[in-house]
């Protein structure tokens, strides 16, 4: 084998979005490791500016077809936070519903198709079907029945057309909601038993210390609110964020990547933080299951995402029980507002990890800036510096399988690269 | 017979379309039975040269080297089906054709000169031959489905060009234009998601694109009549569909004040 090895992964498969990645190696030196983004920027934040607040939550649904609930949940919550509207309690759980819906469709896409295929050697779920008709089968029925959540609370699954700023544009009928039980019920034991299957693949060992990152709440797993709370550092509020959190827009980088101010570490987000900082809040059935499969805290290993995906998705498919079982419409479908000038944020937890978004208004209701963090971009020094630690390891193979080794990690962090609504297409400066 | 090749590409976009193809649960094994995965990044990771017997395309073209991308996929397509708003019209991209391109980039990246894109965002069919044309925001897994089935079967794929309204009455959707005033843009947007937003006590705004026989000038002028700014217009028409021909003419006529 050569001294200067050069391993290219030209297209990432089985993630979302299009990204490519760069490894440069000189005998045992791992000299340089480069996740490439080539999604072309689409400018969101550019376009939003001048739009009314009421027009955002569909604009913003289409940074990401695979996350759209949590870009309009995190829209509506920043320019809510903004005017000052409280929004009652019966639409909170309404949101919490749609939110768990799209944790359930993307988990299980993300556990079934994309990442369990890597277990098994098989290239994609369609092949993993061969060897396990009706884990696959479970799977995708569970997915759809989050789909059907979405249909009949959004109006679709993929970007839905109910979210509004103060809540909704039509409440669903208490009949609406129930239909779903008895299939949201089957869902709640067939991820029980996708989670225990999930628990027995043969996981290679990468426990990297890294400061893990998610929104905490007294009352609940979090999804739509919470301080931002770390393993390392005290927690803070969503509006200290940008003191803590910068982007950055290096020469040698390939987007903008969210680092905090004052360290050169980076930091990691997504459903094995959350588990991490957030494991008393499951509910019972998530809980338990939790204590058998979980391994011990701290999670480290990056390769056990998938197990915290399958606790999560009977932790949402729960908690959507409840809040169906106890569902009463609200006494109306949204909370009246006034424009004025104004700023706010908000941060919620999209599948893959926190998102955090910014609005400036204008007092005739228009928006004047945006800001917008996606998750991957906040995580990909982390997936960057733990190729760096993973690599060693993989050298004495050929080309071909440290690339396929490097890729399966990559998955693990379920990366979302078409929500990149600035990463930017840039060839790699070599020196 | 033999199975048909099937290759699924992806441009600028938010991969909702071909999202669609992995939501088709009920169908999608049976599926990936009757025809060969050979390019479909997002669902596997073996990855096999062409040809295709059929391309589906997402997403818009903004930077030189998907305009060179798009013309190899042509040449290696027998039949190439672009799905959704962005490879059909651009998408919501699009936007950035109405705006100052240098300031877009400047305002949200700290070093501009880095960013190698186009001024415009454009439909595939600006740059290749395009053989069918599947509309939405995201695309409807329904019509998917069907255009598939009539790939498979050597047939014309059979769409609706009729409007959204039209599936409102199928639906018995109270009109929203009738009774509330509200500027719903279902009069000229083409059928297909079955009217979901007027369902959902919203105006529908427009994510299909333009209906066979769009008559915006009278849409605008009924809106306009009403409670309904010229802005507010101009907005709903410049969607996912700006771009759409006559949802850019008239959106153009309305700003520059020709009404
Ligand atoms: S048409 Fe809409 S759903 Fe489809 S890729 Fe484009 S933005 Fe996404
Ligand atoms: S009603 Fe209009 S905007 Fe709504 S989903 Fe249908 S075509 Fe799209």
């Amino acid at each position: 084998m050569s001294d200067n090895r050069k391993i290219t992964v030209n297209a990432l498969t089985r993630v979302e979005g299009e990204g490519a990645l760069h490894v440069r190696v000189s005998g045992d030196q791992i000299e340089s490791v480069k996740l490439t983004i080539y999604e072309p920027p689409r400018f969101f934040e550019s376009f939003l500016r001048g739009r009314a607040i009421e027009e955002v939550p569909d604009i913003t649904a289409r940074i990401c077809g695979i996350c759209p609930v949590a870009y309009q949940m995190t829209s509506v919550h920043a320019i809510e936070n903004a005017l000052d509207v409280e929004i009652s309690s019966g639409v909170r759980a309404l949101r919490r519903l749609l939110y768990c819906a799209e944790w359930i469709e993307s988990h299980v896409l993300h556990i079934v198709m994309l990442n369990a295929p890597d277990f098994f050697d098989c290239h994609s779920g369609i092949e993993l079907a061969e060897k396990f008709p009706d884990r696959v089968n479970d799977g995708l029925r569970i997915k759809k029945i989050g789909n059907r959540v979405l249909e009949v609370l959004g109006g679709r699954a993929i970007h839905p057309v109910n979210v509004r700023v103060g809540g909704f544009y039509r409440l669903p009928s208490r009949d609406e909601l129930t239909e779903l039980l008895s299939d949201l019920r089957w869902a709640l034991d067939a991820a029980i038993d996708l989670a225990r299957w999930v628990a027995t693949f043969d996981f290679p060992e990468l426990n990297i210390h890294c400061e893990l990152v998610a929104l905490q709440n007294d009352d609940e797993y979090p999804m739509n609110e919470g301080a931002i709370a770390s393993t390392i550092h005290s927690p803070i509020s969503v509006e200290e964020y940008e003191q803590h959190f910068g982007e950055q827009h290096a020469p040698h980088s390939t987007a903008l990547q969210s680092k905090r101010r004052d360290s050169a570490a980076p930091y990691f987000l997504g459903p094995l933080a959350r588990l991490e900082l957030n494991q008393e809040q499951l509910f019972p059935a998530a809980r338990k299951l939790a204590e058998e499969i979980c391994p011990p805290i701290p999670l480290r290993n990056r390769f056990h995402s998938i197990i915290a995906r399958s606790i999560e998705v009977v932790h949402a498919l729960e908690e959507a029980i409840g809040i169906i079982e106890a569902y009463q419409p609200p006494p109306e479908p949204f909370r009246p507002y006034q424009h004025r000038e104004s700023e706010g944020c908000a941060a919620t937890e999209a599948p893959r990890g926190m998102i955090y978004h910014h609005y400036r208004i204008n007092d005739d209701g228009t928006v004047a800036s945006s800001k917008i963090v996606p998750p991957t971009s906040q995580n990909q020094l982390q997936i960057e510096s733990d190729l760096r630690d993973y690599l060693p390891r993989l050298l004495d193979q050929p080309d071909d399988i440290v690339a396929a080794e490097c890729e399966k990690l990559i998955r693990n962090y379920d990366p979302c690269i078409s929500c990149s609504t600035h990463f930017l297409t840039l060839e790699m400066e070599r020196t | 017979m033999n199975k048909k090749r099937l290759g699924v590409f992806k441009f600028a976009s938010c991969d909702g379309c071909q999202l669609s193809l992995l939501s088709c649960e009920d169908e999608l094994i049976e599926l990936a039975g009757m025809i060969e995965i050979v390019h479909f990044l997002e669902a596997s990771s073996r990855v096999d040269p062409g040809p295709f017997d059929v391309a589906l395309i997402e997403g818009s073209i903004t930077t030189e080297k998907d305009a060179q991308r798009i013309r190899e996929i042509r040449h290696q397509s027998k039949t190439l089906v672009t799905i959704g708003a962005c490879a059909t019209a651009g998408g919501i991209q699009a936007l950035r054709n109405w705006a100052d391109h240098e300031e877009f980039i400047a305002s949200v990246y700290a070093h501009p000169e880095y960013i190698e894109t186009l001024s415009t965002s454009t439909p595939i069919a600006d740059h290749v031959a395009v053989d069918f044309e599947l509309r939405g925001c995201p695309i409807d897994r329904h019509q998917l489905l069907e255009v598939l089935a009539a790939l498979i079967a050597d047939r014309s794929p059979r769409t609706p060009r009729h409007s959204v309204c039209i599936e409102c009455k199928r639906r018995g959707t109270v009109c929203l234009v009738v009774t509330q005033g509200l500027p719903c843009l279902g009069p000229v947007t083409q059928a297909g998601c079955g009217a979901i937003c007027p369902a959902y006590d919203r105006p529908c705004y427009g994510c299909f694109g333009p209906a066979a026989q769009a008559n915006c000038p009278a849409l605008s002028t009924h809106h306009l009549a009403g409670a309904t700014t010229e802005t507010q217009m101009v907005h709903a028409l410049r969607n996912m569909n700006a771009a759409a021909n006559v949802f850019q003419i008239e959106s153009d006529r309305l700003e520059s004040g020709s009404t």
